[in-house]
Order: C-alpha cells, then sequence, then structure tokens
C-alpha cells in the first residue's frame, strides 16, 4: 500500500526518531532534492509519529527550507534597509533582466530562483546577496551579471 | 507547603504561592488584568502582550500571564505607562484583524472587541493591513469555519490542539508578518486530521474559528408548512443553555428549554436522553456479546476492550490514529443517530408522518456531531437521519431571534413517545457518565441485582480527572452468564483525546487490560463540548458537572432498562438487541483514516 520513502527512513535512522531530529531532517531532505515536498513531509512525520501540521510549521518558519520547487542556485538579496540604501533595488532589476524572471520565480532551466532576504549581517558591504551558500557584497549591475555568467558557464562544462 | 511570596499590586498588599504569576496574583484580589492568548486551560505563550503590566525598577513592561511573582515586587496595573501601551497594543492587533464587527458571528462575544470597548479604541489607530493580506476563509468543513482575517495569531487554537487533543491539526506556518496559524499545506480543515471536536472554537478569543451555523436552515423548515420537523436535546444542552441566556452556570434549565423549543415552532420537542438509553442497551448488550464470546467461546477474533462510540470527535480521532483498532470501538451509534434513524422510522409510522416530509434536527453541545450527521452512513432511514445540528450556543441566538424570555419561562415536558429517559441518559453528558449508564445496566442483566454502590452512584468513574480506573467484580450470576462468575470486569474513563491516546497506546502495548473504556473527545465530556456557551474553564465545567448529577439523582427512573418507553420501542419494533433491526437501524460501521 505505502511504498516506503527510502531517503526520509535513511535520515530518520541517522538522526533518531525524537522530534528534534526533524530540524536536520528536514535540512537534509532539502539539500538532497532542493524541496520539501508534502509527500516528503508526511513522511518526516510518520518515522517521527508527530502531526504533519508540525513538520510543515517548521519548513515553513525557516526561509533557508523551500516547500516549493526552486532552482539549483537559490539567489537571496537582502531586502533591509541598509542594503535599499545601497541599491538593491538595482540589482534585483538588473537580475530579473538577466534571468528573465520576477522575484519568487525559478528559471525554466531550472537553475536559478531569485528572492529576498531579510538582513545577510553585510550592511557595511551592501548591497549583499547570497547564491545557495557563497556570499556576494558590495554589488553593483555589472558585478551581478559576471556572477550569473560564471554559474551559468560553470553549470555548461559540468554539462559537457 | 509552597514558599510565600509577598508582594505589592497597584499599592495593595498580596501573598502567594511561590511561583504564582503576577496575573493569578492580580485576580486573587480582585484586579483583572485583561488578557487574550492567554488561557486557563492553556500554558502560557505570552504573545498578545495585552496582559503588560509595570514593575518597579524595571524600565520595560513585564506580560503579566507569564511573569512569577517575586518577593517585594511592586507592580502597577493601571499606570499611564500601561494604559498607553495597552491601547497601543489593541490598535495594533486590530490593524491586522477585520473588524467588521457588525457583520461578524462572534458579535458581542469577542473578547478583542470587548478590549477595544474597554480601551476606546477610535479609528484613528494604525493603517489596517487585512486589505493587502489576501487572507482565506475556509468554509468547506460541515462543522467548524476558519477566517484568516479575524485571527489574532495569539495561538490558543494551536495550544488547545496540541495539548487538550494531543492531534496538531492546526499549526503555527510561516514566521514574522506572514506567520499563520494553518493546516497541514493549508489545506481546509475538513482535508486534515481534525476531528472536529470545537475545542479550539471554544477558546478563540475572536471570530477566526467559529462553528458552521445551521440557523437559516432550520427556521426554514419551521415556516415550511409541508415540514414536520422534530428535535432532540442532548444531554448535555439543558444545563448548559441558560449561560448563554443571562444564567449562571450549572443551572439546570430542562423544562425552560423545552418550552423555548415549542414556542419556537418545532412540531415535537423529544429527547436525545431517550436514545441514550437505547444506546446503554444496544451497547450494553454488544458488551456482553463480546465478553461472551471472548471468555466463554475463546474466539480469538474478538477484539476486548470494547470501547464508546458516543463521541463523534473521539470516532474521527481514533480512525484517523489508531485505524487498526475499529473493531475495538462499538457499533452502536451514537444517541443522536439512533434517534435520527428511528425517527424517520418507528416514529413516522406512529405518528402516521410521511418521513420525506421530515426534518429531524438537533440540538447538541458540540461542533463534530454536525459532521457526524454528514457521515455517509448515517442514512439507515432511507433520509438523511439528522438533517441540521445546531449547537447549545445556536439554540441560544434562536431563542433570543424569536423575542423569547427565557428566564420567565414556564417549565414544560417533553413529547411522547421518544421523549422519556432515565437518569442514566442524563449522565452521558459527563466524563464518566455512559460507563456508570452502562455499568447500572450491565450488572443488573447478568446479576439480577442492582450495582453495589450506594445510591446507584458509581463514584469511581466520576470526577475530572484525567483517566480513572474502576473494577467491578461479577458475583453470584444468573445461569444466563455464569461464565462471569468471578470476574473482575475493569473500566476505564478518559476524557479529551490527548488522555484518550495514552490509554489507547496502552492497549496497544499490552499494558493495559480494561474490558470497557469510555472516551468522551472534550474535558469533562460533552459539557465542556465545542459547542457550549463561552466562555469555558475547570471551574464552570465542574459546575456543569454537578448539575448534571443533580439532574440524574432527580430522575424518578434511574436506569436505562426501567425506562418504558425503551421497553415499549423494544416490545412494539426492535424485539431485541442487537437483533435484525438494530443492525439495520443502531449500529454502524467505521472508516480508517490518514494518520498524517
Amino acid at each position: 500500500m505505502l511504498q516506503t520513502n527510502e531517503t526520509i527512513k535513511k535520515l530518520a535512522d541517522k538522526f533518531g526518531r525524537k522530534e528534534e531530529s526533524l530540524l536536520p531532517i528536514l535540512e537534509n531532505v532539502y539539500e538532497q532534492k532542493h524541496i520539501i515536498s508534502e509527500d516528503d513531509m508526511v513522511d518526516i512525520a510518520r518515522e517521527l509519529d508527530i502531526s504533519a501540521a508540525k513538520v510543515y510549521g517548521t519548513a515553513t518558519f525557516y526561509s533557508f527550507l523551500e516547500t516549493k520547487k526552486c532552482g539549483k542556485y537559490v539567489i537571496r538579496i537582502c531586502k533591509t534597509i541598509t542594503c535599499m540604501m545601497h541599491g538593491k533595488n538595482q540589482i534585483i532589476k538588473e537580475l530579473e533582466e538577466l534571468l528573465k524572471v520576477n522575484l519568487g520565480e525559478t528559471t525554466p532551466d531550472g537553475l536559478f530562483t531569485l528572492k529576498e532576504t531579510n538582513c545577510l549581517g553585510q550592511c557595511h558591504k551592501g548591497p549583499a546577496m547570497l547564491i545557495n551558500d557563497a556570499p556576494f557584497t558590495e554589488l553593483t549591475p555589472g558585478k551581478v551579471r559576471d556572477i550569473v555568467n560564471k554559474y551559468r558557464q560553470e553549470e555548461k562544462q559540468v554539462a559537457s | 507547603m509552597k514558599e510565600q511570596v509577598n508582594l505589592k499590586i497597584d499599592n495593595l498588599s498580596v501573598s502567594v504561592d511561590e511561583g504564582t504569576t503576577i496575573l493569578e496574583a492580580a485576580k486573587k484580589i480582585n484586579i483583572r488584568i485583561p488578557t487574550l492568548c492567554h488561557h486557563e486551560d492553556l500554558c502560557v505563550a505570552g504573545n498578545c502582550r495585552v496582559c503588560v503590566v509595570e514593575q518597579a525598577g524595571l524600565d520595560r513592561l513585564q506580560p503579566a500571564c507569564a511573569n512569577p511573582v517575586s518577593e517585594g515586587m511592586e507592580i502597577f496595573t493601571n499606570s499611564l505607562k500601561v494604559r498607553n501601551s495597552r491601547k497601543q497594543i489593541i490598535e495594533l492587533l486590530i490593524a491586522e484583524h477585520r473588524a467588521e464587527c457588525t457583520t461578524c458571528y462572534k458579535n458581542g462575544k469577542c473578547e478583542l472587541q470587548s478590549l477595544t470597548n474597554e480601551y476606546i479604541v477610535g479609528e484613528n489607530g494604525f493603517i489596517p493591513l487585512v486589505p493587502l493580506k489576501g487572507y482565506t476563509v475556509d468554509e468547506f468543513s460541515p462543522s467548524i469555519i476558519k477566517d484568516d482575517s479575524k485571527c489574532i495569531r495569539c495561538q490558543r487554537c494551536v495550544r488547545t490542539c496540541d495539548q487538550i487533543q494531543s492531534i496538531s491539526a492546526l499549526t503555527v506556518a510561516h514566521k514574522g508578518g506572514e506567520m499563520k496559524v494553518s493546516t497541514f499545506f493549508e489545506k481546509p480543515i475538513y482535508e486534515v486530521v481534525c476531528t472536529n471536536c470545537g475545542q479550539c472554537v471554544n477558546r478563540c478569543p475572536t471570530g477566526a474559528l467559529t462553528e458552521k451555523v445551521y440557523i437559516n436552515e432550520v427556521w426554514d423548515a419551521l415556516y415550511n408548512p409541508e415540514k414536520f420537523v422534530v428535535v432532540q436535546t442532548a444531554p448535555a444542552v439543558r444545563i448548559a443553555l441558560g449561560e448563554a441566556l443571562d444564567m449562571k452556570p450549572g443551572e439546570i434549565v430542562t423544562g425552560k428549554m423545552v418550552a423555548a423549543l415549542r414556542r419556537i415552532g418545532f412540531n415535537a420537542v423529544l429527547d436525545t436522553d431517550f436514545s441514550a438509553d437505547l444506546t446503554i442497551i444496544e451497547e450494553g448488550n454488544e458488551l456482553l456479546h463480546r465478553l461472551k464470546r471472548a471468555l466463554k467461546d475463546k474466539d480469538p477474533d474478538v477484539k476486548i476492550p470494547m470501547t464508546t462510540s458516543c463521541s463523534p470527535g473521539w470516532i474521527k480521532f481514533i480512525e484517523h490514529t489508531f485505524p487498526d483498532m475499529l473493531e475495538n470501538l462499538s457499533t452502536a451509534k451514537s444517541p443522536q443517530q439512533m434517534f435520527g434513524a428511528l425517527a424517520k422510522t418507528f416514529y413516522a409510522q406512529k405518528m402516521g408522518v410521511d418521513p420525506a416530509n421530515m426534518v429531524s434536527v438537533s440540538v447538541m453541545p458540540c461542533t463534530a456531531k454536525k459532521f457526524e450527521a454528514n457521515r455517509p452512513e448515517m442514512r439507515a432511514s432511507g433520509y438523511q437521519d439528522v438533517d441540521y445540528v445546531v449547537t447549545t450556543r445556536e439554540l441560544a441566538l434562536m431563542v433570543k431571534q424569536a423575542g423569547i424570555d427565557f428566564g420567565s419561562l414556564p417549565d414544560d415536558d417533553y413529547d411522547s413517545i421518544m421523549g422519556e429517559s432515565s437518569g442514566a441518559a442524563v449522565i452521558f453528558g459527563a466524563t464518566g457518565g455512559v460507563m456508570e449508564a452502562a455499568l447500572r445496566t450491565v450488572y443488573e442483566v447478568v446479576t439480577g441485582r442492582e450495582v453495589p454502590f450506594d445510591g446507584l452512584n458509581i463514584t469511581p468513574v466520576r470526577g475530572m480527572e484525567n483517566v480513572r480506573e474502576a473494577s467491578i467484580k461479577i458475583e453470584d450470576p444468573v445461569p444466563e452468564w455464569d461464565f462471569l462468575d468471578g470476574v473482575e470486569v475493569k473500566t476505564c474513563v478518559a476524557h479529551g483525546l490527548s488522555n484518550a491516546k495514552k490509554v489507547m497506546e496502552a492497549v496497544k502495548s499490552g499494558k493495559a487490560d480494561y474490558h470497557f473504556i469510555e472516551i468522551m473527545a472534550c474535558p469533562g465530556g460533552c459539557l465542556g463540548g465545542g459547542g457550549q456557551p463561552l466562555p469555558t474553564s475547570p471551574e464552570i465545567r465542574k459546575k456543569r458537572s454537578e448539575a448534571i448529577y443533580r439532574e440524574d439523582s432527580g430522575k424518578k427512573i434511574r436506569k436505562s432498562h426501567e425506562n418504558p418507553e425503551i421497553v415499549q420501542i423494544y416490545e412494539e419494533f426492535l424485539h431485541e438487541p442487537l437483533g435484525h433491526k438494530s443492525h439495520e437501524l443502531l449500529h454502524t460501521n467505521y472508516v480508517a483514516r490518514q494518520r498524517y
């Protein structure tokens, strides 16, 4: 009837089946799949024997855990006041044109997702953004173009 | 004894136990500090901030609900700083709340509304955020409506669902400005593990969670001259209805309620207590039947313990949580549904009414009953057995709409047939009541003697303790039940689904060897049901419970099997307990549901 979800089962074996294992399991699922899907949440709830709503609540609380399908690279631009005064709106505009998506969307090739984030703690070097775990600071439209191109080229090399 | 702590609140000295909160200490000297997220039944949250008070020597205001007292503390609950902050906090809450009070079902009963009233919150507060947020209203459930635009995120509902019911169908999702009370993946309530118990509705301070109202449907039926409208009233309604009509908790208003229903225009005012007595006969016989199969025939397929099946919140809970234990549930329908099935068959025949033209209404202390009436299994009469379920709160509103001065009504009696009941039926409304009622009958069936308790009061199963155990030793049974000689029948009573879960886990793991378990989904049993008048607290539930046992002891007939109308219906219609007709009309089956 129910197919066992090997990914979740392995993670539960590794981190344990207590409620406090929820966060490391969610982090690992996201790392592997770039999304924490509805089905995976149900399976996590089953493994830990907690309510599915609780899993959902935890997954949606943390902005670095995504419950909707995201690109391989998630670009997060700091939206807070210092970066705004340093011109983050121009950076977003540049990225939107470069990637041909609006804020919150993913490119059709599944490579990039564009998002805003709360303060990255780089106020002295704004505007700042993260691409997955890598920070980029003192951004200008030109710098952003170079960064995105670098990522695109790396992808091409991997593919070929 | 706990150490005493001395402090001053508004320059008045007070001495309280160590660990008492500022809020409780103030209450002790009759100083009321306003609250929203705080609830006596729940753990401290401290998120709404309306209970802030000033503490001498500290710059920051402190939430009174979350701070314990300390020696020499000086608290001011009404300083200028406190008043200004509180007003601003209320204004901030209002900015995120769809404050269209005149069109809200909770108008006049909303805790946020009464605070805005007290603090004279005008129109010039903060910019309303509601139009910017794109809120949704979930109206798909037959029991509960969730309107996010009225939610102030106090999380009483989330704590209720988790702590009292151990379900956590509701959770807090997202954070900061986007934070909301949500189900799993923001699905409609009817699609998730919600049991419809309505305990969240009972504790919501605003109109964000309410029952689905069927008042207009009932009036439509009453105004339709072609319809014959019967009404049944649950045991726990008669001891709580008064609270919603300006009376004190614990007043018994059975006679006035019957009079009001008759004035409202119901063609027949009948009693769920009648079918509660019938439930005892059916369920009691089922228990004996199961015991016989288990102990005498050594049938390995029979499931012991048997659990009660009256509480629809409990039924949906076990369907979700222990889908492999559904065979432990008694197959007997709840009194509401037994009544419904009989109203459109037996009663309709007797009265010469075409069941197609009959509208069956029930007044329940319960929101889950609305769901139960809509279950596809509940059409044994060939029609929907119970058409509309209104809560105690909705009935109170109907009484007001009809312009009835409830307090001055003379007492009236139920119609016959299906209006007579025993004291055993009345106590269905309290936790332990179904157990006590069943034991009164079963013991007598087996031994031919009354239960060996003073005045038929089986006190070990009464009270408000979370889980109660009691056992009765069968001695000297009549020949038919001789295999029960010397058997100690072990029973267990639990109320609130978190307690039910503990009991069922003990049964599942083999740690408990009960024969019969009574479970009611709501704290205190039906008297604390999700459709009862607001507010709810341990003290109010205790008063309702006392009223129920008072009503029982005042009844001439105290045992279900002695109810003459029960005797009559078996002679004329059902013929025998667990017989063919009973199986057709009075028993049901259950569905396994998703646990997560």
